[in-house]
């Protein structure tokens, strides 16, 4: 009988040690740490203004949880990777540079926001200039698109790769499986950046990637398949740059499956009552931000002290971003029609 | 329309030599397209262009229309000039989340951020004994798609200047193609290249009794029902809107308020179909103009049949102009 191999990697928990011989300095790693800090607390108080104080509308879908994956991912490929991003982005577009009040603008609906408030919550990983290309709120479409985007780079001969974000979900339809067929296809220099966080809205992982794995699928296409500890930054860190640099030598797409878990519910509103009793308690211990906070102190990279004033800091700064899109105008709806079009 | 030009093209070589001549003067348009590699396209529309450009840019795809249209996208937005093909129209619906929720949404919910050149060529196969799966004509999905552009040109000469005005466009164009016209049309074709504004009607026979506005394959229809009616001192004027959106309302309703009578149709259903946006151009621009009733001349309600006398009988032809003209003057 004919069998497939699935050969996978796997890449767990990175001491700080190895990540500076990975090339990080610690400076970096102190870089790293304020921006888990900049996205958990932006969620944070997101989640305040639509909970407790009403002051924005629509949905959102927060990013709690997950924040070593975009953090690390930005690192890996800054100053020569992009990214398409999906409808739990906000984590995305603060990653990849966008300043927290252009973020926290667009959530108000306002002309200062990322895209000018025509997006919202799902839209505001998009700022091109910074690398974030698109943001779809229709679950895994964006996928193809990121291997369009590779496609560009690889024919213009440019050194550069396209991570397209995508959580479990996603990854059970049809434009997953058409995106990556295509992209090895092509040989495209486009990592499948899965974040498994275990659900989708109330659907378990465990239940909807029916061959237990998203990583094992790579095998399906023909490309690498990696699986990473989500929850550590620097885990996300070696794994993407693996997967860059094959892709910048010409070694095509690789799927890697980080293994993370969405803290809160599918969106601010959800209760998430689905969830099994101790689960969140149990993946509370993993949680990428102290966990990162334990290996900076006990490698002596910083102390306590200095990480408290980082976060002092990044408060301050998602404070005035809450003030800055409250005092914020709404376009005019005449303004509309200019942007239709190019 | 052309001058006295010499040179006769079919609809399917004016397309060929609009899409060479963009490629010749582009390294950023690029083609994707099903079964272009050994076999030329499955209408040979692309053949030969392979073998001029390459394969990094006249690229051989997998079966995947929801991959070729998200792959062109992710292209486009990066600065390329993709033109994706989806071999019969009757497909594009697996695509259309992807043109029509991804791409034509872009501008705008990147508040203006991005650009998408990008075009996707299809056809349409009616009259070809194709059935109920491979004949569709299904402008009217994507007409009500602001950020999309839908062009549906009727002749080589309006193809040819249509495609490399679509290229060059900064938006997502639809750009429908009619597999009867391919290689059943001839018409004359400049050689050099040439853009058509997409948004701009063209006025194909003048006439002062009755406006036939017509589309794609029932343009030719239209054409010989003019002459037909001419010899009973009938005059017509037919219009091709050439471009279904933008549609050029303009021009239509002007020809309707000099003639008073119009008849509009086209090779989709009647129920919510092109024909229902013509009409309704005209009764909002010319109402006071119109003597008669607007007639539709349109496919009937039911899905396309196989068999090709039926389907002989579900298309419309020049007779049914005929007899639509005849039943308002
Ligand atoms: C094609 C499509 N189907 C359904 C939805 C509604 N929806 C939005 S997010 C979501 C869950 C997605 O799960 P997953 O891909 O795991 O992403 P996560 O929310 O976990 O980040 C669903 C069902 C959608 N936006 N798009
Ligand atoms: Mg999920």
């Amino acid at each position: 009988m004919a069998k497939l191999e699935v050969e996978i990697e796997e890449i767990g928990e990175v001491s700080v040690q190895e990540a500076l011989s990975l090339g990080l300095t610690a400076g970096d790693l102190l870089r790293m740490y304020r921006k888990l800090v900049e996205l958990r607390l932006f969620e944070n108080r997101v989640e305040q203004l639509y909970l407790y104080e009403a002051r924005i509308q629509g949905t959102a879908h927060l990013y709690t949880g997950e924040e070593a994956i975009a953090v690390g991912v930005a690192r890996a490929i800054e100053g020569f990777g992009y990214i398409v991003s999906h409808h739990r982005g906000h984590g995305h577009a603060l990653a990849m540079g966008i300043p927290p009040k252009e973020v926290m603008a667009e959530l108000f609906g306002k002309e200062t926001g990322v895209v000018k408030g025509l997006g919202g919550s799902m839209h505001v990983a998009i700022d091109p200039k910074r690398g974030a290309l698109w943001a779809s709120a229709i679950v895994g479409s964006g996928i193809p698109i990121a291997a369009g985007a590779a496609l560009a780079l690889r024919y213009r001969g440019e050194r550069g790769v396209v991570v397209g974000f995508f959580s479990d979900g996603a990854a059970n339809t049809g434009a997953f499986h058409e995106g990556l067929n295509l992209a090895s296809f092509w040989k495209l220099p486009v990592i499948f950046a899965c974040e498994n966080n275990q659900w989708g809205m109330s659907m378990p992982a465990r239940k909807s990637v029916t061959c237990g794995r998203v990583a094992y699928r790579a095998a399906a296409y023909g490309m690498p398949g990696v699986i990473v500890d989500g929850n550590d930054v620097l885990s996300v860190y070696k794994a993407t740059k693996e997967a860059a640099d094959r892709a910048l030598r010409g070694g095509g797409p690789t799927l890697i499956e980080f293994i993370t878990y969405r803290l809160k519910g599918h969106g601010v509103y959800d209760k998430a009552t689905y969830r099994p009793k101790g689960e969140v308690e149990e993946w509370e211990k993993r949680d990428p931000l102290p966990r990162f906070e334990r290996k900076l102190i006990e490698a002596g990279i910083t102390t306590e002290d200095r990480l408290k004033e980082i976060r002092d800091e990044v408060a301050r700064e998602i404070e005035e971003a809450v003030k800055f899109a409250e005092e914020s105008e709404v376009l005019r709806f005449d303004q509309l029609w200019e942007v239709i079009y190019a | 329309m052309s001058s006295g030009e010499e040179r006769i093209l079919t609809y399917a070589e004016a397309i060929r030599e609009g899409l060479r001549q963009e490629m010749q003067r582009d390294q950023s348009v690029i083609l994707m397209v099903e079964d272009i590699g050994a076999y030329g396209g499955a209408f040979k529309v692309t053949k030969g262009l392979l073998e001029e450009f390459g394969p990094e840019r006249v690229r051989d795809t997998p079966i995947s229309e929801i991959a070729i249209v998200g792959a062109a996208i992710g292209a486009a937005i990066m600065g390329l000039r993709p033109v994706a093909e989806i071999m019969y129209m009757d497909f594009l619906p697996i695509a259309t989340e992807q043109l029509v929720i991804q791409a034509a949404k872009m501008r705008f919910s990147s508040g203006g951020k991005l650009k998408i050149p990008l075009v996707v060529r299809t056809q349409y196969s009616l009259g070809r004994a194709h059935a109920a799966q491979h004949s569709n004509f299904f402008p009217v999905w994507y007409m009500n798609v602001p950020g999309l552009k839908v062009v549906a040109p009727s002749t080589p000469y309006d193809a040819k200047g249509l495609i490399i005005s679509s290229i060059r466009d900064d938006n997502p164009v639809l750009f429908i193609e009619c597999a009867v016209l391919y290689y059943g049309v001839k018409g004359p074709v400049p050689e050099e290249s040439y853009e058509i504004p997409i948004g701009v009607a063209d006025v194909k026979r003048k006439g002062s009794d009755v406006t036939v506005v017509a589309v794609s394959r029932l343009v030719h229809e239209a054409l010989k029902a003019a002459e037909e009616l001419e010899k009973k001192g009938i005059s017509v004027e037919v219009i091709d809107p050439r471009t279904l959106n933008p549609l050029d309302r303009k021009t239509i309703v002007e020809s309707v308020k000099k003639t008073g009578r119009a008849i509009v149709a086209a090779d989709d259903c009647k129920t919510g179909g092109v024909t229902a946006e013509l009409a309704a151009t005209i009764v909002e621009g010319a109402f006071d103009y119109l003597d008669a009733p607007v007639v539709r001349v349109a496919s009937p309600d039911m899905p396309i049949p196989f068999s090709p006398s039926l389907e002989n009988q579900y298309m419309r032809w020049a007779k049914d102009i005929v007899e639509a003209v005849e039943s308002i003057v």
